[in-house]
């Protein structure tokens, strides 16, 4: 009995959290333009999606950010987290907490403190601010998805591998990064996961017309959403989640082999 | 084996891109626009204006109602997750994550087509003969929003901490006469606290500081302290107040920070 209300109240939990994206995957089937009435079942918002120029546009920037500020958060990150890895004291905290400061600092004030700096530094806004402020709050995640797994390390490792005659390099890239990559995948997947997500940062940090999918949404929202966004976010939605489960069915696969 | 040049690209990318941005904010709050460096107070006192407390007032009702929301919803998911069998836990977890795919701001407007007076739930309410009820534009919208977007971060780290409880603990404590309410109460619950000191901060400190909700499902009329930031510098372009209203969200939070005394909790990793 008890089992049943658990599995009731966590089926409840899930509706309320997919309902919105139900809904909206629902609607970019619906043949009507209404976001509230069904219409009927059609392929038409897919179908004109591929002519819309700007709605392509968005996509294209949005899966750019998101894969340029995810490749160089993981990368930058992890060469980060072997350094602060190997630090003690005040020097430790202050890295740790230059690390947590755009976790904790609201988006707002990321977004409008960044806008900010690149007046002031007469930095391109457009493409450049936008990958540049994802890779700003993304490579915390970089960091603490390594920092962990460099904590499970045995220490006599990398000096275990420079006995055996391995070159420092060889012992990081043959012995160390191994073992911390699935580490390295988890700060990838957080950091594309929190590009794709935003709005807030963008939206401050953008310009020059420049727009990523959540940028257009927002400048349509107050005439209505036209119905082929929900057909560009429901094959966004599709091609992340497929590409997620690829990447995690592989990492499973390669650390059953390591063992 | 010195080998910090490692470090150095990332801590220049941090200071430059998170500290002196902020130090931008900051000196932006504490002087005259155009006025060169001639330093002004004036930007505070118009934040402690009867009109702007009150703004500032309702961001912190509203955060608190959809925080004591998040727990009371979360909590109980985070020890579900707990006690199931660890073959499932990862994809459950996974499942929580699978929303953020779909952007924020889409899935905010989503609720939109269900809450409208021509939306989902009022066309079902219409087949019972009840409604249109309006469901938009007020604080249970927008606490709403707040709670279904943010409702994963109480999940996240009360489950970390359930998931480390020896449960020998517990059985100590049912061994000992205590029955499952009380063993909760007095043995699960305490040390579940810094999961649950840093899902409520987790929660409060993007509830507080939101401004898309508030402006998608308060339809405008909901202005909060985000809101406001955001009028002055994207509308009014008053610059020096919308800094003095950042650094004063960012004393509440690092007030709010203080009293949750900010456990160890984020040291642990969180989720990962």
């Amino acid at each position: 009995m008890r089992a049943i209300l658990k599995k009731c109240y966590l089926w409840l939990i899930f509706i309320f959290l997919y309902a919105p994206i139900l809904v909206l995957i629902l609607f970019s089937f619906n043949v009507s333009r209404s976001r509230g009435n069904w219409g009927g079942l059609s392929l038409r918002w897919y179908g004109e999606l591929f002519q819309d120029r700007a709605i392509m546009t968005a996509l294209g920037n949005t899966v750019l950010i998101a894969l340029v500020a995810a490749a160089v958060s993981a990368a930058v990150g992890t060469v980060a987290a072997v350094g602060i890895y190997r630090l003690k004291g005040w020097k430790k905290s202050f890295v740790m907490n230059i690390t947590y400061l755009p976790i904790l600092n609201p988006d707002i004030v990321i977004g409008i403190s960044m806008m900010i700096l690149f007046i002031a530094m007469s930095f391109p806004r457009g493409m450049a601010s936008l990958i540049v402020s994802h890779i700003t709050f993304g490579l915390p995640y970089g960091v603490i998805s390594v920092l962990p797994k460099l904590a499970q390390l045995d220490p006599q490792i990398f000096d275990a591998a420079l006995d055996l005659g391995a070159t420092p390099r060889e012992a990081y890239f043959k012995v160390i990064l191994p073992q911390i990559l699935p580490g390295v995948f988890t700060g990838f997947l957080l950091a594309f996961t929190m590009s794709v997500d935003d709005f807030v940062v963008s939206f401050f940090v953008t310009g020059n017309g420049v727009a990523n999918l959540a940028i257009s949404i927002y400048s349509m929202s107050r005439r209505g959403i036209n119905p082929k966004i929900n057909a560009v976010l429901t094959l966004l939605f599709i091609a992340v989640a497929a590409m997620m489960y690829l990447i995690q069915r592989r990492l499973r696969k390669s650390s059953r082999e390591a063992v | 084996m010195k080998r910090n040049w490692l470090l150095y690209p990332y801590v220049v990318w941090m200071i430059l891109f998170t500290v002196v941005p902020i130090l931008l904010v900051f000196y932006y709050s504490v002087t005259v626009q155009g006025g060169g460096f001639s330093l002004t107070m004036a930007h505070y006192a118009r934040v402690f204006e009867p009109l702007y407390m009150s703004v500032i007032w309702r961001s912190i009702q509203l955060a608190l109602v959809s925080t004591i929301a998040c727990f009371i919803l979360g909590y109980p998911v985070a020890m579900i997750l707990a006690n199931s069998p660890d073959k499932q836990q990862f994809s459950l977890i996974v499942l929580f994550v699978v929303p953020m795919w779909m952007n924020f701001l889409a899935r905010t407007y989503a609720w939109l087509s269900i809450m409208e007076n021509n939306g989902i739930i009022n066309a079902f309410l219409g087949l019972i003969g009840v409604g249109p009820l309006s469901l938009l534009y007020n604080a249970g919208a927008v606490v709403l929003g707040m709670v279904y977007n943010y409702v994963p971060f109480m999940v996240f780290p009360i489950y970390t901490v359930l998931r480390k409880l020896d449960p020998s603990l517990i059985e100590a404590a049912e061994d000992l006469g205590a029955n499952p309410v009380r063993s909760f109460l007095k043995v699960t619950f305490p040390l579940s606290l810094p999961g649950v000191l840093s899902g409520v901060t987790m929660v409060f400190m993007p509830s507080v500081t939101t401004f898309a909700i508030s402006q998608l499902l308060g339809g405008g009329q909901f202005t909060l302290i985000g809101n406001l930031i955001e009028q002055q510098y994207l509308r009014t372009y008053d610059w020096g107040f919308g800094s003095a209203l950042s650094i004063i969200l960012m004393i509440i939070i690092l007030i709010s920070m203080g009293l949750m005394s900010r456990s160890n909790v984020y040291e642990e990793g969180g989720l990962i």
